[in-house]
């Protein structure tokens, strides 16, 4: 693969083109293995430069974060950060659960975002208020926990609670309505609320992430 | 340095021969500084220098302001306060800072929209545009970064919109926002970071400052006429030319002046009118300001951004071509980026051979259309985004690329340009008078 210069071969008579020379030479050879070592070299020195910036151990270590919700009571509402970004924990009274089933009577595909969007559920789940709700730990009636992203799905703004036309939450930015289940009823939003994993360490502790 | 010939530095005494054989820089800033300028450059030109000021003004204002600034998001707006209230004359520092920002976007402006006109764009000047173009882009880059590090509520929602853009970009977006963030949210890596980047590139600027500068002396200056400087002989340039230094140094520093003084008395008595008042309220992920706006100097663009939803046809054409690809918030993202490449692309979109605005009867009135519509674009960026802003804008971005990606290629086919004059000395004697061959050329 690699032709040796002929012995005895003068200095000169190396100064022939290899233009013609499909073989490839040793001296071919070096510059692709000096080459190939010196865009790994470069490659290895750069990615600690790029991936310093990467979340550090302690934002990662974050990632998920456990709330003591015994002071939530019903009809109130504890906003925690998580992830950065204000995640809601509602605490539903029975009036409200009530009034989230009737909204859910008139149908899932009537609303603008049919899907549960609810990380604990399949993708595909619809938008009922069973499946957007936490199941609710013992003594306590089905739905009376709601844990949803307070990041408006239009532009990333904060919607406020107990406001709009549908008793739910409204977002001052651009006029978007949210539901007793935190479902887009009205305004220019694409998505419901989406609902984060969430899960009971214990009867009042709700574990995010 | 120059093509145009000139006279050169000739070290005279034994000291400046002893430096010049060893580090010819005497002679370089000779070279640099008389430079043969056409001698018919009106007033539009004097913004190159108003930009070198701002650039000096931002770095030394910017140099001793982080000499009290902590970047830290428990720490960052205190800070802002201990400047603005504790530090000697730190609040005259602050608004130079801030406010300088302003002159330093209002000089560029008009210093590309001279460039547009004027067709400083074109052959043999397209790698001083192609440089100036990304000293724009860093320069907005580094003012917002420089707006997040008050860390005011609209620092803080101004960079989680603006980082969300890259979010936008289909498949990899999520994973580049991360990064760019250092983490799920803007938080104390993002400032970190921001203030890291908002001290480096102003320098990165100074050195393609440098870079743009020697390539408008290797071409030679553009000129209100177009038509280039006689090079056959020095005599034949020197009645076209005048030296830099004095003649237009001089002028450049009286306009300057004259500026300085609108803007001291904004920095003096209207120093936040340019600001948001919700900076004043220290940043809170919680609570979201009822109306994210950028800065002025962001607004056409931010619009521009804005103007494409999903109810825009041509959006939901791109967006079923690609198969979702390309969905509503990507195509703006591209389309911002997209206003500010069409204008780097302009020196190859312009198939006309007459470089001045002056002699191209058509284009004039297209141009300035064009000048109207950035004004509109800046309108409406500032507006609700709701009717009619929203179709407004959208027909204001279409002017937009439509003047530089159908508007200038096919005037150079249809348009019949104006007589030019054969040489600057020509233009300039019909303005001012011929000169006594002898005497002081007339200013």
């Amino acid at each position: 693969m690699f032709a040796r210069y002929p012995p005895g071969a003068g200095i000169g008579e190396n100064l022939v083109s290899h233009a013609e020379d499909h073989e490839g030479t040793r001296r071919d050879f070096l510059y692709y293995v000096a080459g190939g070592a010196g865009v790994v070299a470069t490659g290895a020195a750069v990615w600690p430069l790029i991936n310093q910036m990467n979340p550090s151990a302690d934002v990662q270590a974050l990632s998920s974060i456990r709330v003591d919700v015994s002071g939530v009571e019903p009809g109130t509402q504890l906003t925690v950060k998580w992830l950065g970004k204000p995640v809601f924990i509602r605490h539903r009274t029975g009036a409200e659960i009530q009034e989230a089933k009737e909204q859910d009577a008139e149908g899932v595909d009537a609303l603008p975002d049919p899907l549960a969007r609810n990380f604990n559920q399949p993708a595909d789940a619809p938008a009922t208020d069973a499946n957007r709700v936490m199941p609710s730990p013992e003594g306590e009636a089905p739905g009376a926990w709601l844990v949803q992203m307070g990041v408006c799905t239009h532009l990333g703004c904060v919607p406020l609670g107990d406001a709009g036309d549908f008793g739910g939450w409204f977002c001052p930015c651009h006029g978007s309505h949210y539901d007793l289940a935190g479902r887009i009823r009205k305004g220019p939003a694409p998505e419901n609320l989406p609902v984060p994993p969430a899960e009971w360490t214990d009867n009042s502790t709700i574990k995010l992430g | 340095m120059s093509g145009i010939p000139h006279d050169h530095y000739e070290p005279k005494t034994n000291g400046e021969k002893w430096l010049n054989s060893r580090l010819p820089i005497v002679g370089l800033i000779y070279d640099t500084i008389m430079i043969p300028t056409p001698k018919n450059l009106n007033w539009w030109w004097i913004w190159g220098i108003v930009l070198a000021f701002c650039l000096a003004l931002q770095i030394v204002t910017g140099i001793v302001l982080v000499m009290h600034y902590t970047p830290h998001v428990d720490l960052a707006f205190a800070s802002i306060e201990h400047i603005m209230r504790n530090v000697n004359g730190g609040y005259m520092l602050r608004y130079l800072h801030m406010n300088g920002a302003s002159l330093f976007f209002v000089a560029v402006y008009i210093h590309i929209f001279r460039g547009l006109f004027y067709g400083s764009y074109k052959a043999p000047r397209e790698i001083t545009w192609i440089i100036g173009m990304l000293i724009y882009l860093m320069m907005m880059g580094t003012a917002f970064m420089g707006y997040v590090l008050p860390w005011g509520q609209m620092s803080f929602w101004g960079a989680t919109v603006i980082t969300g853009l890259f979010g936008a970009i289909p498949f990899v977006g999520d994973a580049i926002q991360t990064w760019l963030l250092g983490g799920p949210a803007v938080d104390n890596a993002t400032l970190n970071r921001f203030f890291s980047l908002h001290y480096l590139l102003p320098f990165v600027i100074a050195a393609l400052v440098v870079v743009h500068i020697w390539a408008f002396h290797t071409t030679g200056n553009n000129n209100p006429t177009g038509v280039e400087v006689r090079r056959g002989s020095k005599a034949e340039a020197e009645k076209d030319t005048l030296p830099f230094w004095p003649y237009f140094v001089i002028k450049d520093l009286f306009a300057l002046a004259v500026i300085l003084v609108v803007f001291w008395a904004v920095v003096g008595f209207m120093p936040n009118y340019l600001g948001h008042p919700d900076n004043y309220i220290e940043a809170n992920p919680l609570v979201t300001p009822a109306h994210i706006v950028p800065e002025w100097y962001f607004l056409p663009f931010y619009a521009i951004l804005r103007a494409f939803t999903g109810e825009v046809w041509v959006v939901q054409f791109a967006s079923f071509i690609t198969g979702g690809i390309i969905d509503a918030k990507f195509f703006g993202v591209l389309a911002m980026f997209g206003a500010i490449l069409a204008m780097a692309l302009a020196p190859w979109l312009d198939t006309s051979t007459v470089r001045s605005g002056k002699y191209r009867p058509m284009f004039k009135w297209w141009f300035y259309l064009l000048i109207i519509d950035f004004f509109a674009l800046m309108w409406l960026g500032a507006m609700p985004a709701e009717e009619p802003y929203a179709t407004f804008s959208l027909i204001a971005s279409a002017y937009w690329f439509a003047y530089f990606f159908v508007i200038l290629p096919i005037l150079g086919v249809i348009e019949k340009p104006d007589a030019q004059p054969e040489t600057i000395e020509e233009d300039f004697n019909a303005h001012y008078g011929k000169a006594d061959a002898d005497a002081t050329p007339a200013e």
